[in-house]
């Protein structure tokens, strides 16, 4: 802060007039609006609004005026000097976006170049549909209960009231294991043990290894001695259900039946139980869905015959049955106090249908590009 | 079973328009599978007449014998003169009467006849053969016809050539229905209609002159009806009708004996014998065979007896395996004319056998001898005991008629007393097993249909019908009910269930580990497990290793494969190559599954019963029995595994990936591998992995990882640098530890430090690390290996390997003096574990 000035200079006051400050601010602003780049902005900012430009000499003229006009032309000088900076920043900024614009342009891509790097993998739609059934259930309560694949021949059949020599026993094509210790007479000899033809044998463990009420479900491998066509194959997926409690009944059942066929294909669909025999259910029944694809239209309609069903209007699913109290039995269930139902369906089939696959071998054989377009959940 | 349906309609009188598809959706909707309705005779039609041959001229220049004939049709062909037929058949003579299909007639297969010239004459028609009407292809040539029938006579109506044939698929427990009888039993039910049994016949009552019987083996046979025909012309054939019917349930017709037998086995389910009485020797016995016993069955075969096998006896030995198949010795002799005398031998007097025996025992014998028959596919599902009788007065009557004999008054017939089967239900045990109401009633009616006498009211005692061996239990009264209400008029429930666990931690850890596989670029196969000793070769394990000790099949599909994996590495690796074959080649796949490591020393199970839940050391028992069967997860790579494209360079598939992928997988579980260098078949002995993981303190093995080695890689026709990865995810599940602990996250500055040090490039670089680690203390934040480097530099048979070192305090910045320390002591501890200098120190 200087001290106020006395001596006044009547011949510099001229700039201070304010058509000079207007022409002054002019210039500047139509130089700010002249200028094309950004660089040609940094000069006329220095011409300016710098320590030289005319307005800064403006400026420090004020002090040589009397007190009365210095307030007039501080105000004056500095509405012009704001002016300036203001446009100033304007143009700035004005410029700063046409640059930025032309940069990000040339910085563009193709954004549709193909970006296969590591390619994407796939689960078996096995597992897939396999888990999606589980979830089904395991979403109603039950439990999802596992056991070995090569199994005591008592768990396969003889818990399932399969009697011993009964042509029951006959109906399930079994690989039979060789004795495991010191097996040097080979074949002659039975082991006792075979592949499990069945997830059944889980539902005897089941039953055995838990107090009822038992609500499990029964997912794996199973084995026949079916050779490998485009219908069958030696090794095959299965799912069993299995539920005891008292008081369960075949409605109970076909309610089961009826809800999972509904959850997997489609809230309207409906379920059918035709009689059939299995040693461990009594009653038994083969189950069938109703066709998914043309909803049992195509058995009434023969101008629309459907694929999926060869036009039965029914699918085959599998069997099932109120779980024979001998089974019961078995496994310490006591079948005065407890009855239960089953079913079990193989999962091959059940994908072939739902997505219409031609051929057992692509499921079986592990060809990439079979499996790839099913991703990780089906 | 196949059923013609205008045979079933001698038994139930179905309305009149009823048609095959229709008695099938009845017979499904109540319980029997019937698969298919054949329709005998689609789109024939006639003119088919029987004619006359009038006149043979043999035709000569032809490549095959051709003949061309008159034959007499009468007025079938309008005009009555004889019909010029051209045939190359030869197997009739002049007077034959044969089955003459005229022009304008349509053969089965839309087979049109007409006129036409053929071997330089005009064939006005056809002389046909069975196959050409759809009748069976079982026999050569033309049909000759028996004399009595006159030309002109319609053939379609004779033969029976347009019929519908149920094939029934009968179920082990419904044994009944492998019989007309049966099957009509049903048939009535499903209509509501009556049945007229054939089996209901008058029978003399046994007495003491029939044929001498010895039945020494009750429990094996617990009925045997004999009786005598004698005086049977031998020359007597089966009339057509006889003939037909057996075509159309699928048996061939033999011989007029024989071919009643079997009619009447068809009729009634009651499998019959004949022998001829002048064979056999003595009384007829039924005894167990003594081991080494010799018998030629019909088919021709010589077979060993077992001390098990029920067999049918006279003086002279062994006659026949009981209910399975006669001997060749007391066969029935086809007739067969003397040319000189003009006399005709064959059987003349017939001993029939209409027994019953015990299911298993027939089971086991049909099984051992590997020699499944008619008649023992019956007796094995049981059949009626009651129905002897009526069966071998049915054989008698029909033979008597057939083939003019005569009846013995002797009948033969040896009981074991039984008493009914009764079974005692509550009324509403139907009801109950159902969910629905039926009420008394409908229970009591029902079971009376299928053949039971029904007592009391609340509980009702039901004594089972003869021929159901089947009904033992409740439930099986119970499904008699609901199947003839109706399976689709049952409602449906949901029962109430308690809340469930969910899925369990292997069973998640199963399913992450497949998606973080897939994730990564890994696709799931599901490979069948059964290999032979081929595979391990290929895969160049010793002769001692465990993976050879397999569990091996009794019966497997191929003689190459006979055992069960015990890696995961076959199968895949075979994957892999299918793969490749068909044109891909960047390959990553996964596998999860058991395998199969048997010790060798299970014991065998025990026997256990079924009537109580056997003990807890009675299961241990059975499980003691079975090999260990651990599930794995397995890798195999091959190609690229990271793709070139504008981005830049691929990198190929190699043994980081795979240890990568065992990674993973311990990922998934919380685990982290600890990995070390390893020797290992199928591996590349300088590329191979051991994976670790800490199982209570311990480190356990887990698995393998590497490139294979190139001499696999060769046998197996695989890429160079194929790579591969098999862990245990049993094991890595139980190194999986609790909750993770959260880190303290500080927030003051952090400090790096790179370290470059030598070392001998045998040393490996987890050694130099965990050296590092522990040398830094508490201050190392991370640590990364970002380089390695070998060459002149650093001299032979040397590495050089830079970390990059981040330390920080929880509570502090950290001076240069500190970071400094620490990053030295870090290199002082790597020089002391592995020999590490730091470079350009």
């Amino acid at each position: 802060m200087s001290a106020p000035n006395k001596s006044y200079d009547p011949v510099e006051v001229e700039a201070l007039k304010p058509e000079e400050i207007e022409r002054m601010r002019d210039e500047a602003l139509a130089a700010i609006a002249a200028a094309a780049g950004l660089d040609e902005l940094r000069e006329v900012k220095v011409a300016h609004t710098g320590d030289r430009s005319p307005l800064a000499l403006a400026n420090r003229e004020i002090g040589a005026l009397p007190p009365h006009a210095k307030a007039e032309a501080g105000k004056r000088v500095g509405q012009a000097r704001g002016g300036v900076n203001k446009a100033l920043a304007a143009r700035q900024a004005e410029l700063e976006a046409e640059r930025d614009a032309r940069v990000l342009v040339e910085e563009a891509v193709d954004v549709t170049l193909p970006y296969d790097r590591v390619p994407a993998g796939a689960r078996h739609p096995l597992t897939t549909l396999s888990d999606r059934i589980e979830d089904i259930f395991v979403a109603m309560g039950y439990e999802v209960a596992e056991g070995p694949e090569i199994e005591a021949e008592w768990f396969n059949f003889d818990a399932l009231n399969f009697p011993p020599d009964h042509p029951a026993r006959e109906m399930q094509d079994t690989f039979f294991v060789q004795p495991l210790a010191g097996g040097s007479d080979g074949d002659s000899a039975e082991s006792g043990v075979v592949l499990r033809t069945h997830t059944s044998p889980v539902q005897i463990r089941s039953m055995i290894d838990r107090e009822p009420p038992v609500y499990v479900i029964c997912p794996g491998r199973v084995y026949r001695t079916d050779e490998l066509d485009a219908t069958h194959t030696p090794v095959f997926a299965q799912v069993e259900l299995l539920a005891i409690d008292e008081g369960l009944t075949m409605a109970d059942l076909k309610g089961t039946l009826d809800h999972m066929v509904r959850a997997l294909f489609g809230s309207d669909l409906t379920t059918r139980l035709r009689p059939a025999y299995f040693p461990f259910t009594e009653p038994s029944a083969e189950m069938d869905m109703q066709c998914f694809a043309c909803r049992g239209e195509s058995a009434v309609n023969p101008d629309r015959p459907c694929r999926t069903c060869s036009s039965e209007g029914w699918i085959e699913l599998g069997g099932c049955g109120m779980v024979n109290p001998r089974v019961l039995t078995a496994c310490g269930v006591d079948p005065r106090k407890y009855s239960g139902f089953a079913f079990g369906f193989g999962i091959e089939r059940l994908l072939m249908f739902r997505h219409n696959i031609a051929d057992m071998r692509d499921i079986i054989e592990g060809d990439v590009r079979f499996t790839l377009p099913f991703g990780m959940e089906i | 079973m196949r059923i013609p349906l205008s045979w079933l309609r001698e038994y139930v009188d179905l309305p009149a328009g009823e048609t095959g598809r229709d008695v099938q959706a009845k017979l499904i909707s109540s319980g029997l599978e019937v698969e298919t309705v054949e329709q005998l005779g689609a789109g024939l039609t006639g003119p088919l007449v029987v004619g006359k041959v009038l006149t043979i001229e043999e035709l000569e220049g032809f490549k095959k014998p051709i003949r061309f004939c008159t034959v007499d049709v009468g007025t079938a062909n309008g005009t009555g003169e004889p019909q010029e037929i051209v045939c190359g058949a030869r197997n009739f003579a002049v007077g034959d009467k044969v089955v003459v299909v005229l022009p304008g007639a349509t053969l089965p297969g839309d087979f049109k006849i007409a006129a036409r010239k053929t071997y330089g004459r005009t064939s006005h028609g056809m002389i046909c053969s069975a196959a050409e009407l759809g009748m069976g292809d079982d026999h050569d040539g033309i049909i000759v016809l028996p004399p009595e029938h006159e030309a002109g006579t319609d053939a379609i109506a004779l033969l029976e050539l347009v019929d519908e044939v149920l094939d029934i698929a009968v179920t082990p427990d419904r044994g009944y229905c492998l019989s007309m009888r049966g099957v009509a039993r049903e048939t009535a039910i499903a209509y509501g209609i009556s049945l007229s049994d054939p089996a209901l016949l008058d029978v003399p009552p046994p007495n003491a002159f029939g044929y001498p019987v010895q039945v020494g083996d009750p429990f094996g046979c617990d009925r045997f009806t004999a009786r005598t025909v004698v005086g049977l012309d031998p020359e007597a054939r089966s009339p057509i009708w006889l003939q037909r019917r057996l075509q159309k349930a699928g048996m061939r017709p033999i011989s007029l004996a024989v071919d009643v037998t079997n009619y009447v086995m068809l009729e009634l389910g009651q499998p019959l014998h004949a022998y001829d009485r002048t064979q056999v020797d003595g009384p007829i016995g039924v005894r167990r065979a003594q081991p080494g016993e010799k018998l030629t069955t019909l088919d021709g075969a010589q077979r060993v007896l077992d001390a098990e096998d029920l067999v049918i006896t006279d003086n002279s030995g062994v006659i026949g395996l009981a209910g399975v198949m006669g001997g060749a010795n007391t066969e029935i002799a086809d007739a067969v004319r003397d040319e000189t005398t003009g006399e005709v031998r064959g059987t003349t007097d017939v001993v029939i056998e209409a027994a019953h025996f015990e299911p298993v025992a027939i089971s086991r014998t049909a099984r051992r001898h590997k020699l499944s028959s008619e008649a023992s596919k019956r007796f094995e599902r049981g059949t009626d005991p009651q129905t002897t009788s009526a069966a071998a007065q049915r054989t008698a009557d029909l033979l008597v008629l057939l083939a003019g004999g005569t009846a013995e008054a002797g009948v033969t017939e040896i009981i074991s007393p039984s008493a009914p089967r009764t079974i005692s239900i509550p009324a509403d045990h139907p009801d109950r097993v159902a969910g629905t109401e039926y009420g008394r009633e409908t229970v009591v009616r029902r079971l009376q249909q299928v053949g039971c006498d029904v007592y009391g009211s609340d509980e009702l005692v039901v004594t089972v019908p003869s021929w159901r061996p089947d009904l033992t239990d409740p439930n099986d009264l119970a499904e008699e009910v609901i199947r003839l209400e109706g399976y689709e008029n049952l409602p449906s429930t949901l029962p109430k269930l308690p809340s469930g666990r969910g899925l369990t931690g292997s069973q998640q850890l199963r399913r992450r580990t497949g998606r973080a596989l897939a994730g990564v670029g890994y696709v799931e196969v599901q490979n069948t497990p059964f290999l032979g000793e081929a595979a391990f070769d290929q895969l160049g394990l010793e002769a001692d290793d465990p993976r050879r000790r397999t569990v091996k099949l009794v019966n497997p599909l191929s003689d190459e494969e006979p055992a069960m994996r015990t890696t995961l590495l076959p199968g895949l690796l075979a994957t892999l190559r299918r793969n490749i074959g068909r044109g891909s080649h960047d390959l990553a796949l996964f596998e999860t599954g058991l395998v199969f490591r048997p010790t060798g020393a299970e014991p065998a199970p025990p026997r256990l019963p079924v009537d109580r839940r056997p003990t807890d050391e009675e299961i241990a028992a059975l499980n003691a029995a079975l090999p260990e069967q651990p599930r794995r997860v397995a890798v195999a790579l091959s190609g690229a595994r990271e793709q070139a494209g504008w981005w830049g360079k691929g990198t190929a598939a190699s043994w980081a990936d795979a240890i990568e992928a065992g990674r993973t997988v311990a990922r998934e579980a919380g685990v982290e591998l600890i990995v070390r260098q390893d020797q290992h078949a199928p591996f590349h002995p300088g590329r191979c992995a051991a994976l670790l993981a800490v199982v209570d303190g311990e480190e356990l093995l887990v698995g393998h990882a590497g490139e294979l080695h190139p001499r696999v890689v060769k046998a197996l026709h695989l890429p160079d640098q194929t790579s591969a990865m098999e862990l245990d995810l049993d094991r890595v599940e139980r190194a999986s530890s609790g909750p993770v602990p959260a880190p303290r996250v500080s927030t003051f500055p952090v400090a790096t430090q790179d370290v470059a040090l030598i070392t001998d490039a045998s040393v490996p670089a987890a050694e130099v690390e965990a050296a590092l680690r522990t040398g830094a203390g508490e201050l190392l934040e991370s640590l990364r290996l970002f380089d390695i480097y070998t060459g002149e530099q650093v001299g032979e048979g040397k590495k050089s390997l830079a970390y990059a070192l981040r330390f920080r305090a929880a509570d502090r910045t950290l001076t240069a003096e500190e970071t400094t320390t620490a990053r030295d002591a870090a290199v002082a501890a790597a020089t002391a574990a592995t020999g590490a200098v730091l470079r350009g120190a």
